[in-house]
């Protein structure tokens, strides 16, 4: 039996005060890691989102409370179902500074139809497409074909399978990648499919049309690209004063929200990760303090047994160590079980796009917190080894006699 | 093994008093020889436990030097003073010195477990038996009284076997019969060549002495 032994046995006859010492430090690794897990997946959200997107300018109905329904429908996946006439698709495209134009067009399905909530149906136009076929072709190597769906990653089905919106049977042909928005709950089909879907949704008694349309005359959004070189606002202006009925929208303004409610909350975060880190911190250098007069007798007992300052610093350092890297580990753990599971609940409760980091990225963050934790609980702990180290034997045994 | 001391002091500074600092020992010379039981005795406060602890390399002296055969003591580096405290020199100090976390008989054998020796089991059941504390073997020190801690620390000495063996009042929370077993076996130990120390304010070890020492104000008469 050496050292190792020794500070195992300190370690274990001591419970309370090692589970103590565990507790705090993982306390601070739970923080730190689960707070960078969820501002990188916010980050990584926003990231994903503007790669989503595609377009530099939208036009939405100016019935659709505009920019309000659209990031909705983006960040959180509420469902939206406005329409405006088609006719708008031309006029946007003939606009000056406007390079590509492509119309989608929404649908809701009914609750009972394929999923345990309702889903977002997006019908786009594949050969004008711009937005939704760049990653669509990332899980899907052929046209969309009609009666064809794409399902986002959260939507409960599996490549394969039929699907059936409006009594209507569609096969899924692909399952897309996470982006952490709310198009991860919606389904995307062709522009002849999403007709024979609005006209079963009809059949059903649920209208889409608009005061003097038909069904093939309506679109939901249109998505612009700019000329390179042209200025988005311009456009942006140019669309508003040309189109009726319709507002078109930049989207980097809308990015420019999201990023700035998402630096808010990082901010909170970091706020929060601080407030737990001095609390913890001023607790551990309490502990560290009430353990060295607790142990001053223990250790002039070691010095007055032979065991040099060197020595007994070492063995105080090597216990303190694996305490914080035990709570670390702990702390980690315990951290990755609270947030992973609660992804959509913190993404819904957040109202912001959040994507989780890839699993490298997350094993990185994890070793980052378990080492950033355990080398300030050595910090903290080697005040107190050398403290103790310096403990004259003589007279502290003689004290209290 | 010869311990000598030379004209060693030991000043503590302090704010009160005519001097800013009292002297616990003044220019003390020693010698304690090996084969030869050494009685200190005094009054409490008479300097006696800070001799000892300069004796033992546990309290660097003002003044003077300590040496063990020719080795000076105090001008070791710490590593090699406590590996020689370790191997050389026994002290049962007083009061509770027992590591709270170990059972009796993990501190009876700790001073050999600090340096990965072989484990000198065989000496530790004997001298647990002979100080009647065989039965608390895996008992913990907060389970002990006094005088069972007193008798482990004791027995925790003689286990380690070390050439010096210098004991602060080891009889002090002992009854009668203890104290005859306990001194018995520092003769004994002496008697088989070990340099021993008793320091004691009271009469019981001088029965045992080879030599006696009288302390009073820091100076031995």
């Amino acid at each position: 039996m050496k050292h190792f032994s020794l500070m195992i046995r300190n370690l274990t006859r001591r419970p309370g005060r090692t589970t103590s010492l565990i507790l705090l430090t993982a306390s601070l690794a739970m923080s730190l890691f689960c707070g960078t897990i969820v501002v990188s997946s916010l980050r990584r959200g926003l990231s994903s989102m503007e790669n989503r997107l595609g377009a530099d300018i939208i036009v939405v109905p100016a019935e659709a409370e505009s920019k309000a329904s659209m990031k909705n429908l983006l960040l959180q996946g509420t469902i939206g179902t406005f329409y405006m006439d088609a006719s708008v698709l031309e006029k946007v495209r003939e606009t000056e500074g406007v390079e590509r134009a492509s119309a989608q067009i929404f649908l809701s399905s009914m609750k009972a139809d394929c999923c345990s909530v309702k889903v977002q149906i997006i019908g786009f136009d594949p050969e004008n497409d711009f937005v939704v076929q760049p990653w669509i072709a990332e899980s899907l190597n052929h046209q969309l074909g009609n009666m064809e769906v794409v399902v986002g990653c959260r939507v409960e089905t599996d490549v394969g399978n039929n699907f059936r919106i409006y009594d209507r049977s569609c096969r899924v042909v692909a399952k897309l990648a996470s982006t952490g928005t709310g198009l991860d709950t919606a389904v995307y089909c062709n522009m002849n499919t999403i007709h024979i879907l609005l006209q079963a949704a009809e059949e059903k008694g649920i209208t889409h049309k608009i005061d003097s349309g038909n069904d093939s005359e309506v679109v939901s959004a249109i998505y612009v690209r700019v000329l390179p070189g042209a200025d988005p606002g311009l456009v942006n202006n140019r669309l508003n004063g040309r189109v009726r009925k319709a507002t078109a929208i930049r989207t980097a303004g809308m990015m420019t929200e999201v990023a700035d409610s998402l630096n808010g909350v990082s901010r909170i975060i970091a706020i929060l990760i601080c407030a737990v880190w001095v609390l913890a911190l001023i607790i551990l250098f309490i502990v560290f303090s009430m353990m060295v007069n607790e142990r001053r007798r223990e250790l002039a007992v070691y010095r007055l047994l032979g065991m040099s300052r060197k020595m007994l610093s070492g063995m105080i350092l090597k216990e303190t160590a694996l305490c914080s890297f035990t709570g670390a580990l702990c702390g980690t753990v315990l951290g990755a079980i609270i947030v992973f599971p609660f992804t959509t609940l913190i993404e819904t409760s957040l109202k912001l796009p959040y994507l989780i980091p890839d699993a490298g990225t997350i094993v990185l963050y994890a070793c980052f917190a378990i080492m950033v934790t355990a080398l300030v609980g050595c910090a903290a702990g080697s005040r107190t080894a050398s403290g103790l180290s310096r403990v004259d034997p003589g007279t502290t045994l003689r004290e209290g006699a | 093994m010869q311990l000598k001391a030379e004209n060693i002091s030991r000043r503590y500074f302090r704010k009160h008093g005519e001097a800013n600092y009292f002297e616990a020992v003044r220019q003390v010379s020693l010698t304690l020889e090996s084969g030869k039981l050494t009685v200190l005795n005094g009054k409490s406060g008479s300097g006696k436990t800070t001799l000892l602890n300069m004796l033992a390399g546990l309290l660097n002296p003002s003044e003077g030097k300590v040496f063990l055969d020719e080795t000076d003591l105090y001008a070791l580096e710490d590593k090699a003073l406590s590996r020689m405290r370790n191997e050389k020199i026994g002290v049962i100090p007083q009061g509770r010195s027992a590591v709270d976390t170990l059972s009796v008989y993990e501190n009876i054998l700790l001073p050999g477990m600090l340096y990965g020796r072989t484990l000198r089991t065989e000496e530790a059941e004997n001298w647990m038996e002979v100080f009647g504390i065989s039965d608390l073997r895996n008992a913990m020190p907060a389970e002990l009284s006094g005088g069972e801690l007193r008798r482990m620390a004791i027995a925790r000495t003689l286990t380690a076997s070390p050439e010096v063996i210098l004991a602060d009042e080891p009889t002090g929370d002992l009854d009668n019969d203890n104290t005859i077993v306990v001194l018995t076996a520092l003769q004994q130990a002496a008697k088989a060549g070990k340099t021993v120390l008793v320091v004691s304010h009271e009469t019981d070890a001088e029965a045992y002495a080879d030599r006696i020492y009288h302390m009073n104000h820091g100076m031995i008469e």
